[in-house]
Order: C-alpha cells, then sequence, then structure tokens
C-alpha cells in the first residue's frame, strides 16, 4: 500500500479544460490513474480528454463517487477551488499551483479546520505512487515500486533524489511534494506518521529546506514515536545567500527557527541520518536498511 | 515586496494611523528645506535602507537645527551601511527621510506577522520598544506578548483588549493602543502584507500614539489585485534594486549575485540550494544563486544564462538540470543555446548534468546548436568538474572546441 493515494482513488481535475491541466491529466492518464471527470465553471456537460466536465466539485462528486481532487486553476482563483473542494467533503486535495497569495492559504487553512480533507500543497508537485498512480506534474521515469517513502518540500529536488534512490536499487513507496510555500496542508511530519504506518513502507527520506520549522516539527514527531524505520532526511541551503532581513517580528515567531544548523541538528537529536550532500542520500538509505553483520 | 519606511508611512497613514511629519529627500541642500518646511526645533534624519537595526549601525542621526539635518543628510547620503541583516556589501543610501523629532514618554512595539506553523497572523505587542526588544525577549519570553488573528470580511479580530493588558497597559492608552492594533490589523488584510512593524511607537505626554518607525512586506504573490502597490514596485525596480536580479525576475528567473567564481543554473529552488551547497562542499565558490521557474521559455532561460555569462567573475558554468512535468530539460538546452550564440567570444567552461524529461533530447538540441560543454552523468561529477575548471588556468579542451566552432 501507498499512503495518501491507491488504485481505489478516484479523481477529478479543477480546472481539466485548461492547457497545462489538458498536458497532464493525460500524462496521468496514460500512467494509470483512475480519473473521472473534471470540474470547469461554466462547462458543466461538455467532455474532456474524454472525461466529463462539472460545474461545481459538488456535482462532480456527486456524479463521479470522486475521492481524490487535483487543482489546477491559476492563482488568483486558487483558494476558492480548494476552500470548494474542502466544503465538497473531498478527501484528498492536491494543489499543484505556484504563486496563491498567502492571506489566500490563511483563509484556506481556516476552511481545513474541522473538515475531513488532507491538503496537499499548493505549490506540490503532487503524489506519486510508482506503479499505482500519480497525482501531480513530477517525472515519473526514474521511479521505481518499493519501499522507500519521500516527503519533500521541493519538486525537482525530489525527482533528482528519485532517480538516486532507483539507482542504489530501492524503489519506493510513495513520493509527497508538501510544496514550497510558508502556508501549506500536508506537513512533513504528518507525512512521516503516515509513512510509519504504512506496511509497503521499510525507509523514510525527508528532503528539507531552509525556512519555517516543518523539519523541526518532523524531528519533534519522529522523537516522540520512537520511529523503527530508518529516517534519512537532507536539508539544502546550508551555503544560500544570505537575504535581507526587515525588523525583529520574524524572530519572535516560529520563523526564528529555520536556519540549516538548526534544522540538521534537531534531526540530528532525534535519531534521523543526516545526507552530508544531496549526492549522497539513496546510498546512505541503502546502508540504513541492510542489516548489520551477526555480532558485530 | 519589502518597502522603505516612507513608503510604509504613507500606506499606514491611510489606515488612520499616526505619524511623524517627515519628507523623503536625495540631497543634502533638499534635507535642509525639508527640516525648515516641517518647522519645529529638533529633526531626525533616517537613511532608506531596508534592513533590521538601522539605528544601531548610524542609518538614523539627530538634529537641532535645519542647516545641522542637511550636514547629517549629506554624511548619509551616497554611503553604505552593513547592518548583520543587510545583504553582503551593505546597501547603499540613496534616499533620505527628514522627520520631526517626537518626544515620547514611553516607547512601545507592535507588529503583525504571518506566522508559518500556524498558518494565521498574530499580533505582537511590547510596552518598551526598541532595537533592542529581541534580545530583551531572549533573557525574557514574557517581554513579547502575542495575539492570534482571525480572517474576517474585510480585516482581521483578535483579542485586542487582552493583549494591551497582557502588555501592562491600562486606561486611556490601553484604549489608545487597542485602537493601533485595530488598524495595523485592518491595515495587514487590506495591503496583503507579510510584516508590518512599528517600532518604536511614541507615547506622547498628551497621550497620542505616533509609529516613530515603520517596516513594511507586502506579498508578491497578491500583486495581481492592488494596482497601486504594483507602480511601487515599478518604481523600485527603475530607481534602485539590482538591475541584473531585476532582469532575471522579469524573465521568470530568480537571481541573486554571489561572491564567488562559478556559475550555476538550475531548475527549481530546492535543487538551486542543493546544487549551491554541493559546489561549497567540493571547494568552490559560486557566482550566484539561480533557479529558473517552471513558467520560463527558452527565450527566458537565454536571457537568465546570458546573465552568468556576462559576470566577469565567472570561470565556469554548472548547469544541473532535472527536468519535471512543467520545465522539460530541452526548453532550457535551447535557452543556453541561443544565449551561447550570443556571445561567441565569450570562453569559459560549461559543465553540463542533464537528467528527467527530455534529457534526450536535450543532449540533442545542445549538440545541433553547437554549445561547447561537458556533459556529466551525475550532478556530484559535475559539480567537481565545475569546481576544477573554475581552478584550471587555461580551460585547454575548450580553447580548442570553440577554435574549431569558429
Amino acid at each position: 500500500m501507498a499512503i495518501l493515494i491507491g488504485r481505489e482513488t478516484r479523481v477529478i481535475c479543477q480546472g481539466l479544460t485548461g492547457r497545462a491541466a489538458t498536458f497532464h491529466v493525460s500524462r496521468m492518464l496514460s500512467y494509470g490513474t483512475r480519473i473521472v471527470g473534471g470540474v470547469t465553471p461554466g462547462k458543466g456537460g461538455s467532455w474532456h480528454l474524454d472525461l466529463p466536465v462539472f460545474d461545481t466539485v459538488a456535482e462532480a462528486v456527486a456524479a463521479t463517487r470522486a475521492n481524490a481532487s487535483l487543482v489546477f486553476v491559476p492563482p488568483d482563483r486558487a483558494a476558492g477551488a480548494m476552500i470548494e473542494a474542502i466544503q465538497a467533503g473531498v478527501g484528498l486535495v492536491v494543489c499543484v499551483t505556484e504563486r496563491v497569495p498567502l492571506l489566500d492559504m490563511v483563509r484556506v487553512r481556516q476552511a481545513l479546520n474541522g473538515s475531513r480533507t488532507c491538503l496537499v500543497g499548493p505549490n506540490s508537485q503532487g503524489v506519486l505512487a510508482p506503479g499505482v498512480a500519480q497525482l501531480g506534474v513530477m517525472a515519473t521515469a526514474s521511479a521505481r515500486r518499493g519501499g522507500i517513502g519521500i516527503a519533500s518540500r521541493s519538486a525537482s529536488l525530489t525527482s533528482e533524489i528519485v532517480a538516486q534512490v532507483t539507482r542504489a536499487g530501492l524503489g519506493q513507496s510513495t513520493t509527497v511534494g508538501v510544496g514550497g510555500d510558508p502556508v501549506h496542508g500536508l506537513t512533513l511530519a504528518q507525512c512521516v506518521e503516515l509513512f510509519e504506518a504504512d506496511s509497503q513502507t521499510e525507509g523514510i527520506i525527508l528532503i528539507g529546506e531552509i525556512g519555517g520549522s516543518d523539519e523541526e516539527d518532523a524531528a519533534e514527531t519522529i522523537a516522540r514515536l520512537r520511529l523503527k524505520k530508518p529516517v534519512v532526511a537532507l536539508v539544502a541551503g546550508r551555503h544560500a545567500p544570505r537575504l535581507r532581513r526587515m525588523g525583529h517580528a520574524g524572530a519572535f515567531t516560529s520563523e526564528r527557527a529555520g536556519s540549516a544548523d538548526r534544522k540538521i541538528g534537531a534531526l540530528r537529536a532525534a535519531g534521523v541520518l543526516i545526507a552530508p550532500n544531496a549526492h549522497n542520500v539513496g546510498l546512505l538509505m541503502r546502508e540504513a536498511l541492510t542489516p548489520a553483520p551477526q555480532g558485530a | 515586496m519589502d518597502l522603505h519606511e516612507f513608503q510604509a508611512k504613507e500606506l499606514l497613514e491611510r489606515f488612520g494611523i499616526d505619524i511623524p511629519g517627515g519628507r523623503v529627500v536625495e540631497s543634502a541642500a533638499d534635507a535642509q528645506r525639508a527640516a525648515e518646511g516641517l518647522g519645529g526645533r529638533r529633526f531626525v534624519v533616517k537613511a532608506q535602507i531596508r534592513t533590521a537595526d538601522r539605528a544601531k549601525h548610524g542609518g538614523v542621526r539627530f538634529a537641532d537645527s535645519p542647516r545641522a539635518a542637511g550636514v547629517e543628510a549629506g554624511a548619509l547620503i551616497g554611503r553604505s551601511i552593513a547592518t548583520p541583516f543587510s545583504p553582503d556589501g551593505g546597501a547603499r543610501v540613496k534616499w533620505v527621510y527628514v522627520e520631526e523629532a517626537v518626544a515620547a514618554a514611553q516607547s512601545l512595539y507592535a507588529a503583525v506577522v504571518l506566522e508559518r506553523t500556524s498558518g494565521h497572523p498574530v499580533m505582537l505587542a511590547s510596552a518598551r520598544g526598541g532595537e533592542d526588544l529581541e534580545e530583551r525577549a531572549e533573557r525574557d519570553a514574557a517581554a513579547i506578548q502575542r495575539a492570534p488573528l482571525n480572517l474576517r470580511a474585510g480585516g482581521a479580530d483578535g483579542d485586542f483588549g487582552g493583549l494591551t493588558g497582557r502588555i501592562g497597559l491600562a486606561g486611556a492608552t490601553a484604549a489608545s493602543a487597542e485602537g493601533l492594533f485595530r488598524q495595523l490589523a485592518r491595515a495587514f488584510v487590506a495591503l496583503d502584507a507579510t510584516l508590518i512593524e512599528v517600532n518604536p511607537i511614541a507615547l506622547t505626554a498628551d497621550g497620542r500614539l505616533i509609529a516613530l518607525d515603520a517596516k513594511l512586506s507586502i506579498d508578491d504573490n497578491a500583486l495581481f489585485r492592488h494596482a497601486d502597490l504594483r507602480a511601487l514596485r515599478d518604481f523600485m525596480v527603475r530607481d534602485e534594486s539590482d538591475p541584473v536580479e531585476l532582469e532575471a525576475q522579469q524573465h521568470q528567473i530568480n537571481y541573486i549575485r554571489m561572491a564567488g567564481n562559478i556559475g550555476v543554473l538550475v531548475n527549481g529552488a530546492g535543487l538551486a540550494l542543493a546544487t549551491l551547497d554541493m559546489v561549497c562542499d567540493a571547494g568552490g565558490r559560486p557566482a550566484n544563486f539561480m533557479d529558473i521557474r517552471t513558467t520560463a521559455t527558452s527565450l527566458d532561460i537565454a536571457r537568465g544564462f546570458g546573465l552568468i555569462l556576462d559576470n566577469p567573475a565567472v570561470r565556469s558554468i554548472l548547469v544541473n538540470v532535472h527536468g519535471g512535468g512543467m520545465q522539460a530539460c530541452d526548453t532550457i538546452a535551447e535557452g543556453i543555446g541561443i544565449a551561447v550564440r550570443r556571445r561567441a567570444a565569450r570562453c569559459v567552461p560549461i559543465v553540463i548534468c542533464l537528467a528527467g524529461n527530455h534529457a534526450e533530447f536535450a543532449r540533442t538540441v545542445l549538440y545541433n546548436t553547437g554549445v561547447p560543454h561537458m556533459a556529466c552523468s551525475t550532478p556530484w561529477a559535475a559539480v567537481q568538474q565545475a569546481v576544477a575548471s573554475a581552478k584550471r588556468e587555461t580551460p585547454s579542451w575548450l580553447s580548442s572546441l570553440v577554435a574549431k566552432r569558429a
């Protein structure tokens, strides 16, 4: 079993008739993803890519029994689309839209409170269960089905690590892009919990970067759960150019965490294996999974 | 987008926040005239640089006459001021803000900031403002009090009454502070801000609260719904920031200049950060951070690669691309081809690692467009090659290739 998605996942695409969505949904269909319809306000009743198009998410869910939605809507309307899917009770919402305004995401987070929806993103490359289903825009050629769960804040770096994990002779159970935006849905810590509970996953790779406190929170979860599965983490940005800082307010919030050193320190203290560099993540995971010789 | 103090104050004033009278000027003579126009006996002359701790590093001067204000302005304009929070090399002062000095019986602190983890804005406040607040909060967490904000139509609510109580205000002062918090919350939402900080806020003898300094950052992603703020950004772009970084921004590329000699082109911010780390770990020094956004066309990428080629400090170039669904390798190869053709005279070793969507086709494009380069199959091999090439005096393999091409 993968996490978040599987063969039983029935997907609608919000914004299906757009150019980017048309291209990517075609790829996902040929990957074997069960896409059952789309939503474009004003185009209800028409067909696109041999899929029925509806005016609203509620209509699409009622007609297709969809349990997941992929949001492919431009930034000015993306938050509205996410909130519509949350209110329609869709279980999994994946948003790939980049550059969604931050206060719009605050409203989406308010809508998520008390709902039954798991939101992935925005600015996420999506969720991939190799050989099973693809809900997103990631490269799939080097992904192989296997036992490594990967959760990441960055898209192209994930593709690179997936290729490396495959070269190391390992496959992936699921790869999840939690998205690079400051305010987002699913966190790295929640991915860790899902992977720990997933029977297909044998090891977990976390790909973090400077800023925010997702990595520190994941470290706390790993320590609290006393994780049995090995976790390898990469934190990008140790040598990032220094950015301007305005005022002091950031230091009084969770922004205070956020340097690569703090993240690495927190993860290491939780027993996570830190990849010194982006090129040795796959090998480090393979070593972690190889049982130590008897009597050693 | 980070705004200057004078821009922030002008915007905050629209929400009813009290600010001292002031004018922004570009010369010592104008500073003196501005002070004369303001009247009053004491003036503050403030360098308009966007960084924390400006006052601690000599960016804020007091003057007892309009003439003295002119002298202080003359000393600031054209100077570079470096703080631990400004970009490398410091920030050059182009404008100063001349303000009437306000006598404060007490100074407060207030800020609204978006907190990532909780996913909502918070109001921060203290009954003692100033630049040393961070150190005080380090010793005593209670020095800063907070109230989470809830977005409502047209603004944001929070327990502002409770907040004024927790920072120890009472009576009329508490009532005016509560009013100020309300105004700041309304401004935060209406401006699509990511940060508003007013520090210090003067409490005057007659009980008014006046914002003596203001920091304001606007969410770039929300500029599409603020025509006036877009105009402000265009003004900043024209007048001030690094023209190279801005040219890149206009071409869907995030570019930050760095001090080294290895030009770096990567797609995606995370992979770009990881690539810089690898370059440094291999003993090299990056000349820039460059992240090609998924929306960049081959012509945008040509501009971006041109910026690297035009940097005279660059001794080798590393291209690390993992094509995804949104940005395939061949688009980037095409862009590199265009840039190299446009600058045939620039001779610099180029090391390229391509993987992911359309990597094979991209290699054909590079070959067809005649880009002299070394291909590496893993990013780490490419990094090592680029670092070695930057250290080498004459890249002989490249000279011969360029000779053939010419």
